[in-house]
């Protein structure tokens, strides 16, 4: 069935993209995230499917839209500042209900900002990935086979919805090698394009038309339709993994490459006799509320949110589940600097016996 | 025997262009030549930002509505994944020399098998007459009241020419729709460069020069006889590239 490589987490995504049914990608150069176009653009044309390299990243954006339209399952990946003049594509696939995967390996910011791996990127993923209210799913693995399990489902979600989703990965989740037991290849075949798409291979023969752009009481319910799935995403869609939280004290929030250096944290902490748990939201849109906002808030002193970013982003989304029932605290390392085990175990240590951060 | 009717491909509701728009005619002939060819079914109409977007309203056939300047780009993965459709962009001259400057380059740069119909009015039409890039010198908008001065805006766009100096296009020509010796030109451009890229051949542009009655502020005659005086002058009719003449 599957085939174990060891390969980074950028190739993990491209292969599993293909083996997804991905037949499109545009993309332009960013570091670091380069494996990804470059190993499409080798992979692709083997599989019958087409690469472009853009002129640019709103260029590159505006193909997938092109190509999502025909119902051929389409992606592009960025960093940071690609990702931000991607925001225009974005929004426009969300109002004209195309599925596509956006990734983002995420470096510091803002602006230029730094080549090196950062978590800088949560408030636009999460809040306002382009203009004009909407969202997306956001996937945030923190290895390179999630990144791989969540690249070969991430269609799925997108085709579904009609709406784009994106995948949230630092550059170092990017660029380290693992191994990774890769998913079987999908057989997608022209005349499984959706019935809604461009496509004539489909058999369809009345007229297709896809916009962007609707009349007044039609955008109201859109935008209400939208609403309703996004309720929906938190009922059924929620992914998080829970670590050691039964009976911890000291919870961290952490996601990405700050969940396993926190992970790390958690174990020589309870060798310790301290009792903390990690709660490791994998869908960061929808986030998982009820993990933290059903807590045990007699038992639970505090909550620690990790992140490869300052100041950490993800902390209003935790308050809003805590509601004041106990502090919150934030650790973090930002421009590029790395998270490490020790920084991170200390910052905890320093929590939890009653330091003030 | 000549037949005129309305094309298949538009629907029959009557146009949303001002009186004497030459958009309207401009889709008309479009929508002829790709019936003519026996197309209708397979044409892919990418249909950009500017008034051109009241196709939504009325092109019968396939379409893809796109972001302002964005239809080369979303043309090229339209027909990357799609080699078999006629596909066209549909731009004015906002959408396609200001914001879809890199788009318009590149996707004739790389020479995408698709054709791009370019409706040179001189003007941004659908946010109310405002200076375009093609905009002639001393011609007054809403944003150079005193006549378009190269000083602090530069000179009109040649597209064309521009394009005709990359290696890739097979085809690019401009025609004046203000006569009907220049309608019948366009018409035969028009089929040209669909007839080409159905054979696969290449890159394909044509540019239409048209009016704006409303924001020239202009009866719908006196907007043809300004084009020949000032428009046609600068912006010259012909053939700026064949491939396959030359061949
Ligand atoms: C990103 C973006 N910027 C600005 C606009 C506003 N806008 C709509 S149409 C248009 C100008 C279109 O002019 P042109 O391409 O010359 O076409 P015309 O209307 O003259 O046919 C502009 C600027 C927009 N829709 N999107």
């Amino acid at each position: 069935m599957g085939e174990k490589r060891f390969m980074k987490g950028n190739e993990a995504i491209a292969e599993a993209a293909v083996r997804a049914g991905c037949r499109f990608f545009a993309g332009y150069p960013i570091t670091p995230q380069n494996e990804i176009p470059e190993y499409l653009s080798r992979r692709l044309p083997e599989v019958g499917g087409a690469y472009v390299q853009g002129e640019s990243e709103v260029a590159s954006v505006n193909m997938v839209y092109g190509a999502a339209a025909m119902g051929t399952r389409s992606m592009t990946s960025s960093s940071g500042p690609g990702i931000s003049l991607k925001a225009e594509g974005i929004s426009y696939l969300a109002a004209a209900m195309l599925p596509a995967v956006i990734v983002n390996i995420s470096r510091g910011g803002p602006g230029l900002g730094s080549i090196q791996p950062a978590q800088s990127d949560y408030l636009q993923a999460t809040k306002a990935l382009g203009h004009g209210g909407f969202h997306a799913m956001v996937f945030a693995p923190n290895s390179a086979q999630e990144a791989a399990d969540i690249m070969y489902a991430a269609w799925d979600y997108a085709e579904r919805d009609r709406n784009p989703v994106l995948v949230l990965m630092d550059g170092c989740l990017g660029n380290i090698m693992e191994a990774v037991d890769l998913p079987p290849m999908r057989e997608i075949k022209p005349e499984d394009a959706p019935e809604w798409s461009l496509s004539r291979r489909n058999g369809r023969d009345y007229q297709g038309n896809i916009t962007p752009i609707y009349t007044e009481p039609i955008l109201e319910g859109i935008n209400a339709m939208a609403g309703e799935m996004y309720k929906a995403w938190e009922e059924d869609d929620v992914k998080v993994e829970e670590f050691m939280v039964e009976d911890a004290e000291y919870i961290i929030v952490a996601y990405g490459i700050a969940s396993r250096v926190s992970k790390e944290a958690v174990l020589n902490l309870r060798e310790k006799g301290f009792k903390v748990g990690l709660i490791r939201p994998i869908t960061l849109y929808p986030f998982p509320k009820k993990s933290i906002r059903n807590l045990d808030y007699d038992r639970v002193k505090g909550i620690i949110d990790i992140e490869m970013t300052i100041p950490a982003q993800m902390r209003e989304d935790i308050e809003l589940q805590v509601m004041g029932r106990c502090p919150v605290y934030e650790y973090g390392r930002s421009g590029g600097c790395l998270l490490d085990d020790d920084g991170v175990y200390d910052a905890i240590y320093e929590i939890i016996t009653g330091g003030d951060r | 025997m000549a037949v005129y009717k309305r094309p298949e491909l538009i629907a029959d509701a009557p146009s949303g262009y001002c009186p004497g728009c030459l958009h309207s005619l401009a889709t008309k002939l479009v929508a002829e030549a790709i019936e003519e060819l026996g197309q209708a079914d397979n044409a892919l109409n990418v249909i950009s930002v500017g008034c051109s977007a009241l196709n939504i309203l009325y092109w019968s056939g396939d379409f893809l509505s796109v972001a302002h300047g964005r239809a080369p780009a979303a043309a090229t993965g339209i027909k990357r994944t799609n080699p078999e459709r006629l596909v066209f962009a549909y731009q004015g001259d906002g959408d396609l020399a200001a914001i879809g400057l890199a788009e318009i380059m590149s996707a004739a740069n790389r020479g995408e098998n698709f054709t791009v119909v370019f409706a040179n009015n001189q003007t941004y039409g659908m946010t109310g007459g405002q200076m375009a890039p093609t905009t002639l010198i001393g011609q007054k908008t809403t944003t150079t009241v005193y006549g378009r001065d190269p000083q602090t805006t530069g000179y009109p766009m040649k597209m064309c020419e521009l394009i005709s100096t990359l290696e890739a296009p097979v085809y690019v020509a401009r025609f004046a729709l203000n006569s009907p010796k220049g309608v019948n030109d366009a018409r035969k451009g028009l089929k040209k460069a669909f007839r080409l890229q159905m054979e696969g051949k290449g890159f394909t542009f044509i540019e239409l020069l048209t009016n704006c009655p409303t924001n020239w502020k202009m009866t719908p005659l006196q907007t043809l006889e300004y084009m020949n005086t000032n428009t046609i002058p600068y912006f010259k009719p012909g053939v700026y590239k064949d491939k396959e003449a030359q061949a």
